[in-house]
């Protein structure tokens, strides 16, 4: 049975027992396949596969999330009774905001053959290469692929499918005393190389070698691809996200020019190549939303329920939470430029190299570390440096130094007259914690607020 | 067929496939959530999952697959499937993986539990929180919210070196929190803090914190700090509440100890460790007042157990005494890589994860003051608790932390209000630094804990007390 007539079949049976209410239901086959290397050897390395049921019934003004994994007839039979039983006792919800119509989707996904029928040996060969790469360095890091393959029915007559697939490597090489690292994620299995990351991650650990510890205080900064996407993870979690407007705590102004005209944000998980499922969990047909335009702000994503308080649509962001709309496939747009190589020395490609280029003193910062919000309305992040930072100047790499924390508000490095230059290639950077896949190229920033060093 | 017989199966295939060690764990787990902001229910989710997860051995690889079914064929297909994965590992092998010896037993354990929380009906439960945010947002609470959270966890672990152990674990905790929205900022605060307290236990926890008579207190606190003076920067005389030292120590010590870390299967992710295993036994960690134990053992605390999920049996041990570091939270690999002879703190984030390295409960041993005699000992210097944010790098040396309220103190009295108040610093200095140590200690559940790739999340307990540092930078911000 297609996991479209597995959630239209559910639909009908929620349907028999409670004829008026309304019923959502996702229905969601994911296979998870990770090898994890350290130490320069595989370690780990654990696949599964699972389908997952999620039913959301609303009656009489009462609304219940439930999930299960066990999905045998007689178990779904109680999955079903035991939601609805729940929805007749529990707590009013005055926000529900009503089901999604029905609507076409502007395409199914890409789930390519080569990451749905990937094997472990695709997997260990891209380590081997990493680590023959790496040139006897101590490497570690993973390859994953995942494909899903979902669906989505309610009771409105609203019913859509869709799959996803997605390679990711990430991996670090080390020399005694410093690391670096490269990543990559892709939709289609041969344009992730663990050869040209493994080179890459060790020759940021050798110019990572002998760091020294510079002085915290404000400097100019080339932040690569890696560290980039820790921004935007930050912006879409605190800052664009619609729920987090509506309660006043987000930065966001609609209308307002509020960052740098070189910059401009979408959440785009339909392009072609994008990696994510082409709807979000209450069936909205994802769409490519403009968050900031050359660095006036249109406005934060929305679910459904967001939207409603907002009195705005929904923008296809729902993510079955109550942590609100989440653009989960956010973007930064590149700026127009020649097509990207590798680069000698510890840029991460020659986009980067560009960038350091033009700076005449300051701070290229290969990774974000551990970054958490100290305030979500200002969005000011602390955090650290990791994985190779260079002092730069007049244009050329200097010095390797040791890792810095910071504290910075992320809007405002990236506000008006704030943003130098943006890199000219974007990546997909490989998501821990998600499903996310954000896309962003390099920075160079005018200014950021490094407020320790290593020793303190 | 039982559960036993479908871990038994699996376990069986994994051998037959070629691994030299196997063991199966068959977990079912419901959880329920329910979170009210203001006054209205944003969120009632209730989720079951149930399936079977194989870990094979084969030469030096490990190899895991899992199965949200637990049919014999299934079962039995997950072991073969662990085994060849295992053997495809052995492309970028390394050293030989032994394990320490782990006693096969034959056992049960439960948590004790008064008042079973999925049974308490879920109109009381939505009307407390209910209740509680709309009195809270009507006294002034701009976003005030309550949740409460409920695991129940049926485990079934089996060996092929005879382990046959069943557990069922129950969880449970909650907590309320207010922001409020000031010109250009927010302030927080939280009882008993931002996510709660948890502990493997019943209803009866949320019953004894008591949510509804703090949500008035916690609303005036934090429209105080409001317009409560900035904390000061430089270096201070710093006491930290024992909310707040829980975290501290999960972060600055816990995470430390992970032997998986130290021996650099992390160092990719979540990190390395600043500790080198030459110096086990003698390293100075903190000072004399420092003493940290590994203890599953403790009834109600969220890392207890009976049995860890490679079915070793809870046993305490010392992590740090007298200020030296002693021991590590280890699993029965990681401990025969480092030269080690026990194991005892695996543990997976259900069915479908790897077991890993994870915390239990670290926690600091109550010392000899209280926090009224640290305040009056204290003639310059800041309170902080309620954690607000957290940082630490990647060898968990240099950290920094926000709280959500801070408190001047002046000629030992704790005074005026403090807004926004962070400190940093470097672990074992700041450790060496502590000079004081309260007896008020409370076991802390972090429900969240975050570690492995794919991401697993972990519940660990920590006992701690308030504790006075001397030297610490205080009042770090952008």
């Amino acid at each position: 049975m297609s996991e479209l007539d597995f959630a239209g079949r559910i639909v009908e049976m929620v349907k028999a027992a409670v004829p008026d209410a309304d019923t959502e239901v996702s229905v969601d086959t994911t296979a998870l396949a990770l090898t994890r290397f350290a130490n320069s050897m595989i370690h780990q390395n654990v696949a599964d596969e699972t389908t997952t049921v999620r039913l959301v019934t609303h009656l009489d003004g009462r609304t219940v999330a439930s999930t299960t994994t066990v999905t045998s007839d007689e178990a779904l039979g109680s999955f079903v009774a035991r939601t609805v039983d729940a929805v007749r006792i529990a707590p009013l919800d005055p926000g529900w905001p009503g089901l999604t119509p029905a609507a076409a989707l502007a395409t199914s996904g890409t789930a390519d053959e080569s990451v749905v029928n990937a094997t472990p040996a695709d997997r260990a060969a891209r380590i081997r290469a990493f680590v023959d790469a790496a040139g006897g360095l101590t490497t570690a890091g993973y390859c994953r692929t995942r494909h899903t393959h979902a669906a989505f029915a309610n009771s409105a007559g609203h019913a859509v499918a869709g799959s996803t697939a997605e390679i990711a490597m990430d991996g670090i090489a080390r020399t005694g005393s410093s690391d670096g690292s490269a990543r990559a994620a892709s939709a289609f299995l041969s344009d992730v190389d663990g050869a040209i990351l493994g080179a890459r991650a060790a020759a940021k650990a050798r110019a990572g070698d002998g760091a020294v510890e510079l002085s915290p205080g404000r400097y100019e900064v080339v932040l690569e691809q890696t560290a980039v996407a820790d921004m935007l993870q930050a912006l879409a979690m605190f800052g664009f996200n619609g729920k987090g407007v509506n309660e006043r705590q987000s930065f966001l102004e609609a209308g307002a020019q509020q960052m740098d005209a070189a910059i401009t944000f979408v959440d785009d998980a339909i392009s072609p190549g994008m990696i994510g499922l082409p709807f979000d969990t209450e069936g909205t047909p994802k769409q490519i939303t403009t968050v900031v335009d050359a660095g006036r702000t249109v406005g934060p994503v929305q679910d459904r329920r967001t939207a409603a308080q907002a009195g705005t649509q929904s923008t296809g962001n729902a993510i079955a939470m109550a942590f609100g709309a989440f653009a989960l496939n956010l973007s930064l747009r590149p700026a127009d430029g020649d097509s990207v190589t590798e680069a000698d020395g510890p840029a991460a490609d020659s986009s980067v190299a560009a960038l350091v280029a033009r700076m005449s003193h300051g701070i290229l910062v290969t990774d974000h570390w551990y970054t958490r919000v100290l305030d979500p309305r200002t969005l000011v992040m602390t955090g650290l440096t990791r994985n190779g930072a260079w002092l730069v100047e007049n244009g050329e790499i200097i010095s390797p130094v040791r890792n810095f924390r910071f504290t910075q508000s992320y809007p405002q490095a990236l506000g008006p007259s704030s943003v130098i230059a943006v890199g000219t290639h974007a990546i997909a950077v490989p998501n821990n914690y998600s499903q996310a896949s954000f896309r962003c190229p390099a920075l160079h920033l005018a200014s950021w607020n490094f407020t320790g060093g290593a020793s303190g | 067929m039982t559960q036993f017989d479908a871990a038994v199966a699996a376990v069986e295939a994994a051998i037959a496939a070629g691994a030299r060690y196997a063991d199966a764990r068959v977990m079912h787990r419901r959880t329920e959530s329910m979170s009210a902001r203001n006054g209205d229910i944003e969120e009632l989710e209730q989720n079951e999952d149930a399936g079977v997860g194989v870990r094979a051995l084969v030469g030096s690889g490990w190899g895991f697959y899992a199965v949200p079914d637990m049919s014999d064929a299934a079962a039995r297909a997950a072991g073969e499937r662990a085994a060849a994965i295992a053997a495809a590992s052995a492309t970028v092998a390394g050293k030989a993986v032994d394990l320490v010896g782990s006693t096969p037993a034959t056992a049960s354990w439960a948590s004790t539990c008064e008042v079973d929380p999925l049974s308490v009906p879920l109109s009381d439960k939505g009307d407390l929180l209910v209740r509680v945010t709309g009195d809270m947002h009507r006294a002034g609470g701009d976003q005030s919210t309550a949740l409460y959270r409920i695991w129940d966890t049926h485990k079934w672990f089996v060996s092929s070196e005879g382990h046959r152990i069943d557990q069922h674990v129950r969880e449970c905790g909650g907590g309320i929190s207010t922001t409020v929205i000031g010109d250009g900022e927010t302030q927080r605060r939280s009882y008993p803090s931002y996510r709660g307290q948890y502990g493997t236990r019943g209803w009866e926890l949320i019953n004894e914190l008591d949510i509804a008579a703090h949500g008035e207190r916690v609303v005036d606190e934090a429209r105080a700090l409001l317009t409560a003076p900035l904390c000061p920067s430089g270096e201070t005389t710093l006491i930290v509440g024992g909310e707040q030292m829980a975290l501290q120590i999960h972060e600055s010590v816990g995470h430390a100890i992970e032997l998986d870390r130290i021996l650099g299967w992390e160092a990719a992710y979540a990190g390395t460790s600043w500790l080198d295993l030459t110096q086990l036994g003698s390293l100075r960690y903190g000072s004399d007042l420092m003493n940290i134990v590994i203890d599953p053992r403790i009834p109600g605390a969220l890392g207890s157990f009976g049995y860890d999920d490679e079915g070793t049996a809870a046993a305490p041990r010392d992590a740090v005494r007298g200020g030296i570091w002693v021991g590590v939270l280890a699993g029965r690999d990681s401990a025969s890589a480092a030269g080690l002879d026990y194991a005892g703190s695996v543990r997976a984030d259900g069915w479908a994860r790897l077991p890993m390295v994870r915390m239990t409960n670290v926690g600091l041993e109550p010392g000899p003051h209280t926090l009224e005699e640290m305040v009056a000992a204290t003639d310059d210097g800041i309170m902080m608790d309620f954690n607000r944010s957290w940082s630490i790098d990647d060898r968990r040396l240099n950290f920094q932390f926000g709280c959500e309220i801070g408190w001047e103190i002046k000629g030992g009295k704790r005074g005026r209000m403090l807004r926004n108040p962070t400190y940093t610093g470097i672990g074992p200095k700041f450790w060496q630094s502590m000079d004081m140590l309260s007896s008020e200690s409370l076991p802390w559940g972090t429900p969240n804990c975050g570690k492995g790739q794919p991401g697993q999340v972990g519940h660990t307990g920590h006992p701690s007390a308030p504790a006075r540092f001397a030297n610490v930078r205080v009042g770090v911000r952008s």
